[in-house]
């Protein structure tokens, strides 16, 4: 009986868990029971995500309201797919982040950093279980007021500045998501985002439905880091908690991806997203743009954390590329991608923690002969590497395989080029950082340090394997794209 | 499933496995350096066995695909096995055996570091080798040449200095950057117009696109495979010259440049079909590229002093003629650029070992400081004439037959300029090749070279085989065209 509560109890566990956790002593124990609580929010999501693959589309009404009077949480496959994304990144994250954390934190925050961490990722289920657009507003609030607070407890004091950076950029989002929820709200006198759909359809003509629109869309790209909204994106993730910025980079951006897919594809539908107010003129050039730029900058980075920040920026370029291409198999593209870069950057980021528990340092100079001292870690970053250039038999070859396949069904050969010319900028930035590694005698810094902690050390290989796997066998991501993506089209 | 095809199975994945398990071993045994030598020439006399294996099952296995498992799409990683797949795996595998020994005794002669990974990346390139010998798709055959790249840059970079990482950065680059911006574009094009990628006799692309965009897309393909050095993507093969002497011979007389060219031989037979490339003539502008390539690389060798970089730019040369017969699309030029293939890897290895054994003995790379040594090196000295000779195309030795089919090929193709061309690079040949056996032996020695003698006995012992090969094949060739007339081309 208790799997029918799942798609709240996916939310609600971790909320509960959050103010327990404040409670404990310092010790391991708030690492222990928040990465328990995260591997029990891993389960639900995969029993969830088994009920929609048998039964369809999940809804649970809180209290018993039916919708749309009361709050509905609604699980289609999408949704499931991201939950189960969310969380299995945020299980293995915090399995590892035991010695991060004391590395890098303070001992007396420790269990406040486990609640916030426990929060955000309340912030980011919530986002994606909830079929009410109000809801989604105070998961969205969730979710950034604790990565704020996480961030913010860098060791380096740019990360205050970072920290404030993203809360002034990201609070500008959050309220023009709800500016756009408010016009929606005031038009349709509801919140529920299947009722929406419905009655949207029936006034699609308003000025205030096309400003509801825009305010969506500026607030959604802020938070996704789109160009030219991504500016507070690299100093975040450069100066956060090795841990904050591994969950930040592989889940929040994504989830800001789905609430995308979510707001366009199943609120305002394709017809009114991308044929009546043709959403795809304005993100073709700005994903352009951004994967160009952000591909360029980043070879010119100093740190590597910084580096695969703005590589990150270009990543999220392809994603949606993909949707403004406005076809199934750009939809389909993209959706493999946010799947794919998820679990490629977490890697990538898991390597950096690595590095920094014994190097104490990501700058590239500082890394130079680390290929003797920590072969594990850096084989890890040499395969990651590999999979975000997008090398065959790894899952970015898989990503780049679809994306450029559902180009050329457009014909856009210029874009094609564009997008294999940007693979090889990634190439360059990447062997950088190889070529520091194994190829550079190791510093005085470097003498006598051992391999990163073994615990950490797994999980990372458990995100490369991962991406290994996907790329040798990508059924499972390709499947429910192909699923999610007819699903969202309304076919 | 039959008996042949389940011992065919068996082959094909021995030999891929073989080398990975050989690089495992040493991985594993790093610190035993008499045991990864052991191993190094114990994994290449097993592969060459499992070659020979594959060789004996004749024509009957030919084409017949096995699947390893499906990628994307429904498009598995599948081999097959067919007759230039053959030939290209036998030589391969053959002149790596020589290698090995060749490469321990240089490595120790000159004291050189990281052994294990220097090994281990050397079997891993030879697993790519045979992924691409025996692929039966694009893209199978695009995985393994991608791998071929990543696992020998870290033999270009091998000794870690400035220059080191420079030539392997451009090696990388230019490689990468080719197949990536090209070559997977080509193939994606060929998925979405087609909707397969298998090699199939005949080709896949008939009637498939105007001839305009074929030409389009044969050039996409034969830029694409950057390895195959066509001017102006030919920078790479120069800078990966920094490399230790047994990488430029292996990788870049045989294992590397002829996976390029091989891939270019296997596109034009089993995707393009040479009767839609002649029929189109979409082949046209490479033609006249693959001439251009020829006869300017060897000019360019004329001015190098390098011995390593002449040698260079003539293997840049000689691939363009390889590529000129697999372009052409006839079939006595197919027959000799697959001749080619085989006749030059043996020559041009056995000059490459020539250029690390004077290396090894005195330190010297300048082909103007090594006039008089061939009173001091004999041994050495007369390999690389014989060799020389050989590549220049002269009897008794392997070259001329298959310079012989080429010409014969561009004249049956209606090409007398480009059989002219031919002949002028043989010229070409003459002129950068001999003057350094020449001066070699008839000019007095210029002193300073006291107290050096021949290089160690593993590193002359090899040169001298595979010279000994270069006059052997000779007579061997013909069988070699019969095995190749088993080449289904329509």
């Amino acid at each position: 009986m208790i799997a029918t509560h799942y798609p709240i109890l996916q939310v609600v566990i971790p909320l509960i868990a959050a103010p327990l956790c404040s409670l404990l002593p310092k010790s391991r124990l708030p690492w222990l029971f928040a990465t328990l609580v995260s591997w029990i929010a891993f389960a639900i999501s995969i029993s969830l995500m088994l009920q929609v693959k048998s039964t369809g589309a999940l809804s649970y009404e809180l209290g018993s309201w039916p919708a749309p009077w009361g709050i509905q949480y609604h699980i289609d496959l999408i949704g499931a797919f991201v939950l189960v994304l969310i969380s299995s990144i945020a299980s293995i994250t915090l399995l590892g982040s035991r010695q991060l954390v004391e590395n890098e934190i303070d001992s007396s925050k420790h269990s406040l950093f486990y609640t916030a961490f426990l929060l955000c990722l309340t912030g980011l289920l919530g986002i994606v279980a909830t079929g009410d657009a109000f809801n989604v507003f105070v998961f969205l609030e969730i979710s950034s007021l604790s990565s704020y607070a996480m961030i913010a407890m860098g060791d380096n004091r740019k990360a205050l500045t970072a920290s404030y950076e993203y809360l002034i950029m990201g609070t500008i989002g959050a309220t023009f998501i709800l500016i756009g929820i408010g016009l929606l709200y005031m038009q349709t006198g509801t919140l529920n985002m299947l009722d929406l759909k419905v009655r949207i359809h029936e006034i699609d003509g308003f000025r205030s439905v096309h400003a509801a629109f825009a305010f969506f869309t500026v607030g959604i790209c802020l938070k996704l880091a789109l160009f030219p909204l991504h500016h507070w994106l690299p100093n975040a993730y450069a100066h956060a908690p090795s841990v904050v910025t591994i969950f930040l980079a592989a889940t929040a951006t994504k989830v800001a991806l789905y609430l995308l897919y979510r707001v366009f594809y199943t609120i305002f539908g394709f017809e009114f997203s991308f044929n009546l107010l043709h959403l795809g003129y304005i993100l073709l050039p700005l994903s352009i743009i951004a994967i160009v730029m952000s591909s360029f900058t980043a070879i010119f980075q100093p740190g590597v954390k910084r580096l695969l920040a703005y590589s990150s920026l270009g990543q999220i370029g392809y994603i949606t590329l993909g949707i403004a291409l406005e076809t199934k198999a750009g939809l389909i593209a993209s959706i493999i991608h946010l799947f794919n870069h998820a679990f490629i950057k977490g890697a990538l980021f898991m390597c950096m923690a690595c590095l920094l528990s014994r190097i104490h340092s990501t700058r590239l100079v500082n890394l130079a002969g680390a290929g003797r001292v920590m072969p594990w870690t850096c084989a890890a970053f040499v395969i990651g590497g590999l999979a975000l250039i997008g090398v065959p038999l790894t899952s970015g070859f898989v990503s780049k395989w679809y994306l450029v396949l559902a180009i050329l069904e457009k014909d856009y050969w210029w874009l094609a080029i564009i997008v294999l010319f940007t693979s090889l900028l990634s190439v360059i930035y990447i062997w950088r950082v190889i070529e520091q590694m194994y190829f550079r005698e190791p510093n005085e810094g470097c003498v006598g340090i051992k391999e990163a902690p073994p615990l950490l050390l797994a999980c990372t290989w458990a995100m490369v394997l991962t991406t290994l796997y996907f790329g040798i066998d990508s059924s499972y991501p390709v499947e429910m794209a192909t699923a999610a993506a007819q699903a969202l089209l309304n076919e | 499933m039959s008996e042949i095809s389940q011992s065919l199975q068996i082959s094909i994945f021995a030999s891929l496995l073989v080398p990975v398990v050989g690089a495992l071993l040493i991985f594993a045994c790093a610190r035993f350096r008499g045991l990864i030598e052991l191993i190094f020439v114990g994994t290449a006399l097993c592969l060459l066995g499992v070659t020979i294996s594959i060789v004996n099952m004749g024509a009957d296995v030919f084409h017949q695909s096995i699947t390893l498992l499906t990628l994307i799409d429904s498009i598995p990683i599948a081999f097959h096995v067919e007759p230039l797949g053959v030939l290209y795996a036998c030589v391969a595998s053959g002149l790596w055996l020589v290698t090995t020994i060749y490469a321990i005794g240089y490595m120790n002669a000159n004291k050189e570091k990281h052994l294990a990974r220097f090994y281990m990346c050397f079997c891993l390139a030879m697993a790519a080798v045979m992924g691409i010998a025996y692929s039966a798709n694009l893209l199978t055959l695009f995985i393994f040449y991608e791998l071929l790249t990543l696992s020998t840059y870290p033999l270009v970079a091998h000794k870690g200095t400035d220059v080191a990482k420079a030539g392997a950065r451009v090696y990388l680059g230019i490689l990468m950057g080719t197949s990536i911006g090209f070559l997977l574009i080509a193939i994606l094009w060929t998925w979405s117009i087609t909707g397969t990628l298998d090699f199939s006799v005949g080709g896949i692309l008939e009637n498939e696109l105007p001839d305009g965009l074929l030409m389009l897309l044969f050039a996409l393909y034969v830029f694409g495979i950057g390895k195959a050095a066509l001017m102006p993507f030919h920078r790479w093969l120069p800078a990966a010259m920094v490399a230790p002497t047994p990488v430029s011979a292996l990788l870049h007389a045989v294992a590397v440049v002829k996976a390029g060219v091989f891939c270019v031989l296997k596109i034009t037979v089993y995707v393009f079909g040479i009767d839609v490339l002649t029929s189109t003539s979409a082949n046209s502008p490479i033609i006249w590229i693959a001439t251009a390539t020829m006869l300017l690389a060897s000019l360019v060798a004329l001015q190098q002093d390098n011995l390593k970089a002449r040698l260079a730019y003539s293997t840049i040369s000689q691939l363009a003629y390889i590529v000129l017969g697999a372009v052409l699309a006839t079939t006595t030029s197919i027959m000799g650029s697959s001749l080619h293939l085989a006749t030059h890897a043996v020559g041009k290895i056995t000059l490459f070992f020539c250029a690390g054994a004077i290396y090894t003995a005195t330190k010297k790379t300048l082909v103007s400081d090594m006039h008089g040594l061939g009173r001091i090196m004999p041994f050495t000295f007369a390999a690389y004439t014989i060799a020389a000779i050989s590549i220049i195309g002269l009897p008794p030795l392997a070259g001329s037959w298959s310079k012989w089919f080429l010409i014969d090929g561009a004249i049956s193709a209606d090409r007398l300029i480009i059989a002219v061309a031919l002949l002028v690079s043989t010229l070409l040949n003459i002129i950068y090749l001999m003057p350094i056996a020449i001066n070699g032996f008839m000019l007095k020695p210029a002193g300073g070279y006291h107290g050096i003698k021949e290089a160690p006995f593993s590193v002359v012992m090899p040169l001298c085989v595979t010279a000994g090969l270069c006059f052997v094949l000779f007579f061997l060739l013909p069988y070699v065209y019969d095995f190749l007339l088993l080449l289904n081309l329509r």
